[in-house]
């Protein structure tokens, strides 16, 4: 077994171990702390498949983790106050049930994704990451101008929606949800490494030309991968407005685009458990480092200064060395 | 018919001409020796087939125009290409190399193991640790996993120990025995091209000056236009 396993081995115990240890040291508060940290993971796995696979910059992956606070925000608004999200052509009313919410917040991201995708995917480089930024402010602008919504100052939603089985509400049952569907998403991810489509996409990073001339069409594998990538951060946006009950125009703000950057980076760039190291250490030195001082981002710059200098594998890369890409 | 059909090929990198007017048939099963000195334009010639580069003149493969083809479109009808400098995917294991290609087919990597049994040994190495002659029996690995109808092998054998260099011939060898795939090879040395090519075409100043069997390759011509 390689360190790389280990350590992703341990770091998914030390998650599955958290509600054991809030109760114990009678700190709940750690629940929530971990159910954010799980979140933000997913987000970054989501763009870790974009970036780490496919060697995509995007600086707009706060699109799709807004458009799946939105629907949400927008379904859940709708079922609270009792009135119809549209009556023409068709009547479509407000719902508390999450998987139908999970389910709008991943066809709208993927269907963005999808438009995103196909406008700047033509480009590379510095163009790519602008024109992902560009999507991304545009969105936010549409969010902050969006007065049926909350506009500028959200939206609050008073109860936490529904999943058949749990009650969400009960902090516990939530995070075992959201740790829930993140492990299934590094399997999924973990799968799609290894499959032809992923090995590809690989390839089309390294050396587009090449993966052309065997008969692919390099745009295409990216063009797929960004969808998927968008899907997935956008059902960690539904899941973040149900820890926070509260959807606002800064979950589509370009610093949240870098945020989720910043916890692939932190965890290590294409590892399989490299979002979940960085935001796993984002939320903690968010934490401890922002009880001490307001200016804690400060440390995490220093930090991040020190991982893109000297561990480029990032966390995971440091813990458990260069090879194990393939682990 | 011909499986490819290059006729007055022209091509050009920016303002400055490369090909001027090159001529080329390969028939199934056919293995062809593409020849000339360095700068020729023998790879500008592959990349022009393979269009990696745009190009004017008639380019035909099984009877499809390849000018209306992007390049991964050319490569789906059958087009295998082997590199110039191997460029395996460095960060991939051997074997996923070969599976980031793969298409349905005759190829597969039990075969491909099968004529390259180093590849076999080695699957689970990073490429990037593979020998200079490794990574190109992985290239042609790779070309193969796509199933391809014509493999094309730009400098099949360049700055390859003689022992690999054997290997890979005997590799081109056994393709041509067992399958009906057509081969268009590039490579400097003459000995090995005649005992495996059927024919030969030469280049000069991107214009095709000779064709014919390697029977009838002299070595008056060889030495006017090859220079060996």
């Amino acid at each position: 077994m390689s360190r790389e396993t280990l350590f992703n081995a341990a770091l998914l115990l030390g998650l599955i171990a958290v509600p054991a240890w809030a109760v114990m040291t009678d700190e709940p508060f750690t629940i929530t702390l971990a159910t954010r940290a799980v979140i933000l993971a997913l987000a970054a796995a989501g763009l870790n498949i974009a970036l780490g696979i496919g060697g995509l910059v995007s600086l707009g992956h706060a699109v799709f983790f807004g458009i799946g606070g939105y629907a949400m925000g927008i379904l859940a608004h709708h079922a609270q106050s009792y009135t119809p999200l549209m009556e023409w052509p068709f009547l479509i009313e407000g719902t508390k049930f999450m998987p139908l919410i999970w389910l709008l917040a991943i066809v709208v991201s993927a269907l963005v994704a999808l438009v995103i995708g196909i406008l700047s995917l033509r480009t590379t480089g510095a163009y790519f990451i602008m024109i992902t930024l560009a999507f991304g402010q545009m969105f936010y602008y549409f969010a902050i101008s969006w007065s049926t919504y909350g506009g500028e100052d959200g939206m609050s939603i008073y109860v936490r929606n529904d999943f058949p089985g749990l009650n969400t509400l009960a902090p516990i049952q939530f995070y075992g949800l959201c740790l829930a569907i993140l492990v299934v998403v590094l399997v999924f991810s973990a799968r799609l490494r290894r499959s032809p489509f992923g090995l590809a996409l690989n390839a089309a990073r390294q050396v587009p030309a090449r993966v052309e001339a065997v008969g692919m069409d390099p745009m295409r594998l990216k063009l797929v991968a960004f969808v998927i990538s968008g899907v997935i951060t956008g059902l960690a946006g539904a899941l973040f407005a149900d820890l926070n009950r509260f959807v606002s125009p800064t979950m589509f703000s370009w610093q949240f685009s870098g945020e989720i950057m910043i916890l692939v980076i932190l965890g290590g760039v294409g590892r399989l458990f490299g979002p979940v190291a960085g935001a796993v250490t984002f939320v903690a030195l968010e934490h401890f480092l922002g009880g001490i001082t307001e200016f804690w981002h400060i440390f995490l710059g220093l930090i991040l200064l020190a991982v893109v200098l000297f561990a480029r594998g990032g966390i995971t890369g440091l813990v458990a060395g260069k090879e194990a890409t393939h682990d | 018919m011909s499986l490819l059909s290059v006729k007055s090929l022209t091509a050009s990198y920016g303002v400055s001409q490369a090909l001027f007017g090159v001529d080329l048939d390969i028939n199934p099963g056919e293995v062809v020796a593409l020849m000339g000195r360095n700068g020729m334009g023998k790879s500008t010639t592959v990349k022009a087939i393979c269009r990696m580069i745009a190009a004017g003149g008639t380019l035909e493969f099984a009877g499809q125009n390849l000018h209306a083809l992007p390049s991964h479109k050319a490569a789906r009808l059958g087009l295998g290409l082997v590199p110039e400098g191997r460029r395996c995917f460095r960060d991939l294991t051997v074997a996923e190399n070969l599976l980031a290609t793969s298409r349905l087919g005759d190829w597969d990597m039990g075969r491909v193991t099968q004529l390259f049994p180093r590849l076999g040994e080695r699957q689970s190495q990073l490429s990037a640790s593979l020998s200079g002659g490794e990574q190109q029996m992985l290239a042609i690995g790779r070309a193969l996993m796509t199933n391809p109808r014509l493999l094309i092998l730009d400098e099949a054998t360049e700055g390859l120990a003689p022992i690999i260099r054997q290997e890979i011939w005997a590799a081109i060898n056994r393709l041509k025995a067992d399958t009906d795939m057509a081969i268009l090879v590039i490579d400097k040395t003459l000995a090995e091209l005649e005992q495996v090519c059927d024919r030969a075409v030469v280049l000069e100043r991107g214009k095709t000056v000779w064709s014919g069997t390697m029977a009838a390759l002299t070595p008056e011509i060889s030495e006017r236009y090859v220079g060996v």
